[in-house]
């Protein structure tokens, strides 16, 4: 094994159950810095819940989560940010009527003396962009309403990076997009590990998980049936553990 | 993946580029276009009345209506602000009205039966409306009943809070000298030259600072082209209305001499940059249209939104509690109807001025824009002799088409985004 950094986030054992619904079984799951891992299931797989328990929104029954080899006890969505784990949801959460920078800055305004500190916030803001080679925004200034869908996406996510994250969750990122700009969220989530951040990608289009993804998890009925390298399998291997036709596969690369 | 070759070139949105006057319709332009008509319209609307009424009528472009239209206009324009900070959020106060009439009988009541010094009575005053808002606030916030219900059971309950606190008798007579002056007086003809030079500078200096700035951080400024003509217009605008209001406008000069900036002027004047600051410039004015614009998305960002709500209800209710005082001065007293029929007038204000009933879209100036025309539509009809009833349905009518534009360019702006 000539790679394999030590993960950033490693999460043992966690189980989740709603009433006497078991969602999660005892799950394992690692992101390691600079790597796009790719998390895919079939709806009620219990994707969402391994995510919210990550963001600290719905806290595990029982496991551990290790954060760069710390346990950690993520309880609420704050101790989640404060770490340096965000969570892009499909949603996006972003005002319409604000603009690009007001929005990346949304709860963090940089204060000057008596104001906000708007020329440095808008700096930052082109420079977290520029950064991730962003060309398709024309100005900083704009309303956020009158951005496309992946424009959206992009502001979603770089003010994810803004704030040094380490570790950025995206679900679902590319759902409600057409083929070009599925192609600049792709190419942004690839600049992303780039950049040394741990990335997860929640997503149902294999396509995009074997265009973008190092590494594939399989969630089938809240236990993790497989993690595979993408350059080691194929779109048919997976839809396979996804759909459960095939169980458990010797976990690749768990060695070290 | 390979191919993906890393040019180094500088996105459009780092470049340094100096936004002209080209650039800066251009951009007005696109904002007209995706329905932020901000508050264009109602200046146009403004615009319009003041010509059709000047044409109609002799006495509407007199020194002493235009005056007059100041201390007519001040009341709603100062309830139009708070509401403006409300509606943001998108809810409503409809106990505004109310409530300046709650804290004008309090002072009445205070200065003429109890005898409280002036300065009590003001924060008596005042300090009803903090303790209102706050109220109102918990219970939209907290509690969690509709504003609109809220608001519209205090718009009962503090009519008759209001007659309970005057009492049998009807109606208290304001004789201090100091709360009349607010309404009723004048600046010295040299103060109101200072102030307009204070103010054309001061204005320069924020425009020229905030450029410098922007050039500092890299970025484009302003045209300077811009900023002068800004300037220009502000300092030409200021000079009429000052030079206009220092011309001596009694019907009889000798005996009784009438000029200078009325009172009313620079305190609306100040209120307003103050409430604009807020909104524009700090992080609770940001998190106040944040909230208005997607509530989910201002939780998420860590912002309290609760504690937003009931702070913006109390600046409401205060700018109401003063709107309250202003009117005691203008009517020289203060009878059981106080502040009952001008919320409408206020919300319809600040609604025509191009503030959204949806929230977060609005600025402060669309109270001062929006309180002008319905103060010009009140004055010209009245000058012209209509009554109190087709004034009435001509507001009421403006209001409708202010909200029907309002609830279009929503719909316009939603469908522009694909």
């Amino acid at each position: 094994m000539s790679q394999a950094p030590s993960p950033i986030l490693e999460v043992r054992g966690v189980t989740k159950s709603f009433g006497a619904v078991d969602v999660l079984r005892g799950i394992d799951f690692a992101v390691t810095p600079g790597t796009v891992t790719a998390l895919v299931g079939d709806n009620g797989a219990g994707k969402s819940t391994l995510i919210k328990g990550l963001a600290g929104i719905q806290p595990y029954d029982s496991g551990t989560v290790l954060f760069e080899g710390v346990e950690v006890n993520l309880t609420d969505p704050r101790t989640a940010s404060d770490l340096g784990i965000e969570v892009v949801y499909q949603d996006l959460a972003l005002c319409d009527n604000l603009d690009i920078v007001q929005n990346m800055f949304l709860g963090r305004e940089i204060k000057g003396r008596a104001a906000m500190d708007e020329p440095e916030m808008e700096h930052r803001a082109g420079e977290t962009l520029h950064s991730l080679s962003v060309r398709t925004v024309k100005s900083l200034r704009q309303k956020v309403s009158s951005l496309s869908g992946g424009q959206r996406q992009t502001v979603a996510i770089a003010r994810a990076v803004l704030w040094n994250n380490k570790v950025v969750i995206l679900d679902e990122p590319t759902a409600a997009l057409g083929v070009a700009q599925t192609e600049q969220v792709l190419n942004l989530v690839r600049n992303l590990a780039n950049k040394g951040l741990g990335v997860v990608i929640i997503s149902h289009n294999l396509q995009d998980v074997f265009q973008v993804a190092d590494e594939v998890y399989v969630l089938y009925l809240g236990t993790m049936t497989a993690r595979l390298r993408v350059s080691e399998t194929t779109p048919n291997e997976v839809v396979e553990y996804i759909t459960g036709g095939k169980k458990q596969a010797e976990f690749v690369g768990e060695g070290a | 993946m390979s191919t993906t070759t890393q040019q180094d070139e500088t996105p459009l949105y780092m470049q340094e580029q100096e936004s002209g006057i080209k650039a800066s319709l251009a951009n007005y332009r696109t904002r007209m276009r995706t329905g932020e008509m901000g508050s264009l319209p109602a200046t146009l609307g403004l615009i319009v009345l003041v010509l059709i009424f000047a044409a109609a009528n002799k006495t509407f472009l007199t020194p002493l209506n235009f005056a007059n239209f100041f201390t007519q206009a001040a009341v709603v324009m100062i309830l139009a602000m708070g509401l403006v900070f409300v509606l943001l959020l998108g809810e409503i106060d409809l106990s505004a009205g109310v409530t300046s009439g709650v804290a004008g009988s309090l002072l009445a009541v205070g200065l003429a039966r109890n005898g409280w010094p002036l300065w009590l009575a003001i924060i008596i005053a005042l300090g009803s409306g903090v303790v209102i808002g706050l109220g109102i606030g918990f219970l939209v916030a907290k509690v969690g009943i509709p504003s609109f219900v809220v608001t519209l059971a205090l718009f009962l309950a503090f009519q008759g809070l209001v007659l309970a606190i005057i009492g049998e008798g009807g109606n208290i007579r304001v004789v201090d000298p100091s709360i009349l002056a607010i309404e009723n007086s004048n600046l010295p003809i040299w103060l109101g030259w200072v102030l307009y030079v204070v103010m054309v500078v001061a204005y320069a200096a924020v425009a020229l600072t905030g450029r410098a700035r922007r050039l500092k951080r890299g970025f484009s400024g302003q045209a300077m082209s811009i900023i002068v003509a800004k300037v220009v217009g502000v300092a030409v605008i200021g000079f009429v209305v000052v030079y206009v209001l220092s011309l001596e406008r009694s019907v009889n000069p000798k005996l009784n001499p009438l000029h200078g900036v009325p009172i009313i002027v620079p305190i609306i004047a100040v209120l307003t940059l103050v409430f604009a600051f807020i909104l524009e410039r700090t992080r609770f004015g940001r998190h106040v249209y944040a909230v208005g614009g997607n509530v989910e998305a201002a939780r998420r960002a860590g912002i309290r939104v609760s504690s937003l709500r009931i702070v913006v209800f109390g600046i409401c209710s205060t700018t109401a509690a003063f709107a309250g005082i202003v009117a005691a001065s203008r009517a020289a007293s203060v009878d059981p109807n106080a502040g009952r029929f001008i919320v409408l007038n206020a919300v319809a204000a600040a609604v025509i001025g191009g503030t959204s009933l949806f929230g977060g879209r609005g600025r402060i100036y669309d109270a001062i824009i929006g309180g002008a025309v319905v103060a010009v539509i009140d004055n010209g009809m009245g000058l012209l002799g209509y009554s109190a009833g087709v004034k009435l349905m001509i507001t009421g009518s403006v209001l409708m088409i202010a909200a029907g534009a309002d609830a279009l360019s929503r719909k316009r702006s939603q469908s522009v985004r694909r």
